[in-house]
C-alpha cells in the first residue's frame, strides 16, 4: 500500500518540525531494519508509531538519541543533525530529550528519589538541593507516587517502575519525549493510566513526543497523527481515523 | 567401467579430503579472524578507558563507592584466605624444615613467601573470583535491562560512570586488600607456629622481619597493583560488552572470573621474571 500523505496535526501543534528524518536507514550486519524511512514530528504533537514486533519502531527512536547510528539518511533534531554532531553537542540535544525504555531501566542499585536525583543532577547542575527535593517529589506527584520516595525499583511492581521511569524523564522538563513500548507488559487499566499519564505530560510541560507501539488501545487515547512501519518502511501515515476507516487487510488486523 | 570405477573412487575420496581440508582452513581462518576482531575491541575498550580517565568531570563519589564495595565489602573473605593462607602454609612447612633442624627459619620462610608471591597471587585469584564477577554481573544485568543506555540518554558518560570508577577502585584497593591479607597470613602463621611449639608474638615477628627487607614488598605491590587493574578491567569489559539475553549476564560473570584469573597468573609470570632480571 502507498503511504497516504494525510497531514493531520493536533491543534496544539504547529507546522516547525523538532525532528525531521530524511532516508534512513539502518542495517545489522546483512539485515536491513530500516529503508528509507522518512517522518517529521511537530511540535506539541505526539505521534504514535505502529507495526509488528521487529519492524524496526525502537531502532527508530534509538537512532533519534544517537543510541545507534545510522547506515545513511538524516536525523535532525532542533536543526542540528545528529550524525555530525560531537559527544558535547550529543549530550546537549539528549538533555532535552526524554526516553521512556520499553523496561523502565530504572538503576537498581539506587532508590526512587536517587533514580530521580541522577539524571537531574547532571542536566540541571544549578539547582540546589532543595530545589532538587521539590522538582522530585513534583515529578512524582504527577505520577501519583510520592509516596514511593524511597523504595527500591525491587520493591515496585511493573506499572509502579513504568511510572517512575516516567517520573524520571519529566523531572529534568523535556522538550520531547520518546516512549518505546510504554504499556507492554501492563494489565489494561494500568495501561490506560499509562495512556492518560502520557497526554497529561504532553498538556503540562508541552512536549512533543514519539510512541512507539503495538498497543491500539494506547495509540486510539494518545495518537494526534499515525505512523505504520512494516518491514522497516512506512507502510501508512495518517489520523486516527485514517487508519480506523482504511480497508487495507495489514491495517484491519491491527484496528479490528 | 571396472577398470573405471577404482578411479573414479579415488577422485571422489580426494574431492571430499580437499573439501574437508578447504572447510577446515576457512573455520580456523575465521576462527582466527574473530580472535584477532575481539583483541581490537579490547584494545579499543582500553584507549576509550584511559582517554575517559584524563578527561574532566569525574564521578568522585561513585569512585568512592566502588572503593567501599571492593575494598571494604571484602575484607570477611580476604581475611579468611589470609589468616587460612598463613596457618596451611606454617603447618605443611614445619615438618620439612624440622628435617633440617631449621624450624627457626619457619618464620622467615612464611614471611618471604606470603609477602614475595602467596599473599599476592591467592588473594588476587579470590578478588578475582569475588570482584570480577560482581562487577561482569552488575554490567551484564545493567546492560541487558538498558540502563546503560538509559545513562547515556541522561547525559552521563557511561564509561566514565561505570567502568573508569569500578577500574581504578580495584587498581588501588587490591592491593590494600593483599597487604592486609599478607598481615593477617603472618597472623595465621605465628598461630600455626604456636600448635605445636611456645613462641611470643614480638620473637615470631623479630624473626619473620630479619629475613626480609623493604625491598621484598616493592616488586610485590607494583604487581598487585597490576593485578587489581586486571580484575577490574576484564570484569568490566565482559559486563559492559554483555550481549542482551538474561544468559549474558551468567556469561559475563563466568568468562570475568575465569579470564581474569588466567590474566593475573600471566602478570603474575612476567612480574617474576622481571623481577628476577633486575635482581
Amino acid at each position: 500500500m502507498n503511504t497516504s500523505q494525510i497531514t493531520a496535526k493536533s491543534d496544539t501543534s504547529s507546522t516547525e518540525p523538532i525532528i525531521d528524518i530524511r532516508h534512513l536507514r539502518i542495517s545489522f550486519g546483512n539485515q536491513e531494519v530500516l529503508k528509507d524511512v522518512s517522518l517529521q514530528l511537530f511540535k506539541g504533537e505526539n505521534l504514535v508509531v505502529i507495526g509488528k514486533s521487529g519492524s524496526g519502531k525502537s531502532v527508530l527512536i534509538k537512532c533519534i538519541v544517537g543510541l545507534l547510528s545510522s547506515k545513511s539518511g538524516t536525523i535532525t533534531v532542533f536543526g542540528e543533525n545528529i550524525n555530525e554532531l560531537n559527544r558535547e553537542g550529543l549530550g546537549d540535544i539528549r538533555k532535552k530529550i526524554g526516553f521512556l525504555f520499553q523496561s523502565g531501566a530504572l538503576y537498581d542499585s539506587m532508590t526512587v528519589k536517587e533514580n530521580l536525583e541522577f539524571p537531574l543532577c547532571r542536566i540541571r547542575r544549578n539547582l540546589n538541593q532543595q530545589e532538587i527535593d521539590q522538582k522530585i517529589l513534583e515529578a512524582l506527584e504527577n505520577v501519583g507516587l510520592a509516596s514511593a520516595l524511597n523504595k527500591m525499583p525491587s520493591q515496585l511492581s511493573g506499572g509502579m517502575r513504568k511510572r517512575i521511569s516516567l517520573a524520571r524523564t519529566i523531572v529534568v522538563d523535556p522538550t520531547i519525549m520518546l516512549y518505546d513500548e510504554p504499556t507492554t507488559g501492563l494489565d489494561p487499566i494500568t495501561s490506560d493510566e499509562i495512556s492518560s499519564l502520557i497526554n497529561d505530560v504532553q498538556q503540562k510541560y508541552k512536549t512533543s513526543s514519539i510512541i512507539i507501539t503495538h498497543d491500539i488501545e494506547c495509540a486510539r487515547a494518545t495518537a494526534n497523527r499515525i505512523l505504520m512501519l512494516q518491514d522497516g518502511e512506512i507502510y501508512m501515515e495518517g489520523d486516527l481515523a485514517a487508519f480506523e476507516n482504511s480497508t487495507d487487510p495489514t491495517i484491519k488486523a491491527f484496528f479490528k | 567401467m571396472e577398470i573405471k570405477t577404482p578411479v573414479i573412487k579415488a577422485k571422489k575420496i580426494a574431492l571430499y579430503h580437499i573439501l574437508n581440508i578447504s572447510q577446515q582452513t576457512f573455520t580456523k581462518a575465521v576462527s582466527a579472524t574473530n580472535f584477532f576482531s575481539d583483541v581490537a575491541e579490547v584494545c579499543m575498550f582500553f584507549v576509550r578507558f584511559v582517554k575517559e580517565t584524563f578527561t574532566r568531570n569525574h564521578e568522585l563519589k561513585e569512585f568512592f563507592k566502588q572503593c567501599f564495595q571492593i575494598g571494604y565489602k571484602s575484607l570477611p573473605l580476604v581475611s579468611v584466605t589470609g589468616i587460612i593462607m598463613g596457618l596451611v602454609l606454617t603447618i605443611q612447612s614445619r615438618p620439612v624444615l624440622a628435617n633440617f633442624g631449621a624450624e627457626s627459619l619457619l618464620p622467615g620462610m612464611v614471611a618471604v613467601s606470603l609477602i614475595r608471591e602467596m599473599g599476592p597471587v591467592i588473594t588476587g585469584l579470590i578478588c578475582a573470583g569475588k570482584v570480577a564477577s560482581s562487577i561482569g554481573a552488575e554490567l551484564g544485568s545493567m546492560k541487558v535491562t538498558e540502563q546503560i543506555e538509559a545513562m547515556a540518554v541522561s547525559s552521563t558518560n557511561p564509561m566514565k560512570f561505570l567502568v573508569v570508577t569500578r577500574v581504578w577502585a580495584a587498581t588501588l584497593m587490591i592491593p590494600l586488600l593483599i597487604l592486609y591479607a599478607d598481615g593477617l597470613g603472618m597472623l595465621g602463621s605465628w598461630v600455626g607456629t604456636n600448635l605445636k611449639g611456645d613462641v611470643s608474638f614480638a620473637l615470631f615477628f623479630i624473626q619473620a622481619f630479619s629475613h626480609i627487607n623493604f625491598i621484598d614488598f616493592i616488586p610485590a605491590v607494583i604487581k598487585s597493583f597490576f593485578f587489581g587493574g586486571v580484575i577490574g578491567f576484564v570484569g568490566c569489559y565482559k559486563g559492559y560488552n554483555a550481549g542482551r539475553g538474561t544468559e549474558s549476564v551468567g556469561i559475563a560473570a563466568n568468562s570475568a572470573v575465569v579470564i581474569s584469573s588466567l590474566l593475573l597468573l600471566i602478570v603474575d609470570v612476567i612480574a617474576v621474571q622481571i623481577t628476577d632480571m633486575i635482581g
